[in-house]
């Protein structure tokens, strides 16, 4: 559906915001972007839809050149972006009807009313927009960008000031759109927000992709089980029987903490505790953790640096 | 060609215009009425007919055009460039919408507020002068030319300002002293000879001469030349702003 190749940006200032980036989109898939601050989300959304011009490399929207056939690639796509740059004096109505135009379609009122209302924004629709708050003025966006029914949606940071309950209904909006065939791409620095919306999950960190995965691939390639025992008393040294083992004595040496790959699923661990009764290592409670996407994602940016 | 939006943009531009109405006519309209009061109605009578005309009647094509070209300035200027400064620019650069579409739909709302307020200060006019219209189809025609061309001059300096200090720099040091000294209150065959010259060079008497002719059948200037002058700064304008789309300069990081 979307489709990035080789693309570079060097900023005026000469710094470089992305180097060489490829990346492909599937249609009707949920796409999350994640990366720390300045690896340059943004500037690769920008690029995409136009608001910056690329160095090197090309983007291609459903067959077209987003630069050659910008009002093919264009048309198809709708932008919400990360800050809240509204007009100030517009009405909530005419704003959203005035983005539709400018995508380039006709005026189609039940459209927008079933936009905003889907928004929670319909009792605010002729209020000028500086008297919205700033969850409203999100929603907005959202809103502005949906008006002209795009095919691929770009949200950039979509929940960055929304609470809680606001961050739920987003969700929703953005699965049901999904449901409609709608291709969508978020960024965000809210992992569990990847970790519950996408379907596949990309890595960006200092102007590079590191990663481009399957949710559930990632998590069960790079997630790691940890298997925690409570002893019954103490050990201070591991006897050679169990030196094969990843284990690790915790501090105070109530606890053994042993690691294992989540990809084999027993990760051996009948073999363990038979090996700790032999050695007369006796525990009386154990339970296990699965790292999280925060805790792979973190562990990758800072591999790379 | 995407009319849709071409539509949505001239909309915007025109309710923007209806919320600052105060600002956007009636004070330059006042302002400028002020003018045919002092000049026309109090001391006109002692100041001497220039070229058969009433000091009140003549100075009214030359104020008509110094109001019509400064707002078409500040109107083209503004429009485009608080989109970039409140970032909402951002949502017209994503848009299906060719540079074409975006200057004439700019600068076409632009030419329309400064046509319609060109019109009023004719129509103000009216109450404290005589006045009367030879040409009444060439003085629209220059009227809607200028409003034109410096409606895509005022689109080019709001693109090229990078803050509110440089937009208002080229109106008040280039723009509003070449106005005062195009012949809006004088004829230049009352400068000395070497001025007469020198004022040849300022691209605003060529309008107002040729403004003043469609009124009152007397031109500084051969109105030919002007016509040309007129279409040679608007083709120069277009050359510009094509070649700045062209380059993204300003608009696009
Ligand atoms: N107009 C610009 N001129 C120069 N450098 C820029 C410009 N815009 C962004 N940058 C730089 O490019 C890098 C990437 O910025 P970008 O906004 O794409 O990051 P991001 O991943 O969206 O970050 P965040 O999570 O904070 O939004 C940053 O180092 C930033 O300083
Ligand atoms: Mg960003």
């Amino acid at each position: 559906m979307l489709s990035v190749s080789n693309l570079s940006k060097v900023y005026a200032s000469g710094f470089q915001a992305l180097k060489r980036v490829n990346l492909e989109i599937r249609r009707g898939e949920i796409f999350a972007l994640l990366g720390p601050n300045g690896a340059g989300k943004t500037t690769l959304i920008g690029i995409v839809c136009g608001v910056v011009t690329a160095t090197e490399g090309r983007v291609v929207v459903d067959g077209h050149d987003n630069v050659r056939d910008y009002r093919a690639a264009r048309a198809k796509i709708g932008l919400v972006p990360q800050e809240l740059t509204t007009d100030a004096f517009e009405s909530v109505w005419n704003a959203v009807s005035f983005s539709r135009g400018l995508f380039g379609k006709p005026p189609n009122p039940a459209h927008i009313e079933t936009i905003l209302k889907q928004l929670s924004l319909w009792d605010k629709k002729d209020n000028k927009i500086m008297t919205l708050s700033g969850g409203m003025k999100r929603r907005l966006l959202i809103a502005k960008a949906l008006s002209h029914e795009p095919e691929i949606l770009f949200l950039d940071e979509p929940t960055a000031g929304v609470d809680v309950e606001l961050r739920r209904d987003m969700w929703e909006l953005v699965r049901s759109l999904r449901d409609k065939g709608v291709t969508i791409i978020l960024t965000t620095h809210y992992i569990e927000e990847a970790e519950e919306m996408a379907d596949r999950i990309g890595v960006i960190s200092r102007g590079e992709i590191i990663l481009v995965e399957d949710k559930r691939e990632i998590i069960r390639k790079l997630g790691r089980k940890q298997l925690t025992l409570h002893l019954q008393g103490k050990v201070d040294r591991l006897p050679e029987s169990l030196a094969g083992y990843r284990l690790e004595i915790a501090p105070g040496g109530a606890e053994l903490v042993y690691t294992y790959d989540s990809q084999s699923e027993s990760g051996g661990i009948p073999a363990l505790l038979r090996d700790l009764h032999e050695a007369g290592i006796e525990f009386k409670d154990l339970n296990t953790d699965q790292s999280s996407l925060e805790e792979i994602f973190v562990s990758l940016v800072r591999e790379k640096r | 060609m995407n009319f849709h939006a071409i539509r949505a943009i001239y909309k915007f531009e025109m309710s923007r215009t209806r919320r600052t109405l105060l600002q956007s006519i009636v004070s330059p309209v006042l302002s400028t009425s002020l003018y045919f009061v002092v000049f026309g109605s109090a001391i006109g009578s002692r100041i001497t007919d220039i070229d058969g005309v009433t000091y009140g009647a003549f100075i009214v094509p030359g104020l008509i055009m110094l109001s019509t070209l400064t707002t078409s300035i500040s109107n083209a200027s503004f429009a485009i460039y608080f989109p970039k400064f409140t970032g909402t620019i951002y949502e017209l650069l994503s848009a299906p919408v060719s540079y074409f579409e975006i200057v004439v739909s700019y600068v076409g709302a632009a030419a329309t507020k400064s046509l319609i307020l060109g019109l009023l200060i004719l129509g103000t006019a009216h109450f404290f002068v005589p006045l009367k219209i030879a040409h009444p189809v060439w003085m629209l025609t220059f009227l809607v030319l200028t409003a034109v061309t410096f409606s895509l001059f005022g689109f080019m300096i709001g693109i090229w300002a990078d803050g509110f200090e440089k937009l208002q720099m080229v109106p008040l040091l280039i723009v509003t002293p070449l106005t005062f000294l195009g012949g809006s209150f004088y004829s230049i065959h009352m400068l000395p000879p070497f001025w007469q010259k020198v004022t040849l060079f300022n691209p605003v008497v060529y309008l107002i001469s040729a403004f003043r002719w469609s009124f009152f059948e007397r031109a500084d200037v051969n109105v030919g030349i002007s016509l040309a002058m007129t279409f040679g700064f608007l083709l120069l304008c277009m050359a510009a702003l094509r070649w700045i789309f062209k380059t993204g300069y300003r608009l696009k990081a």
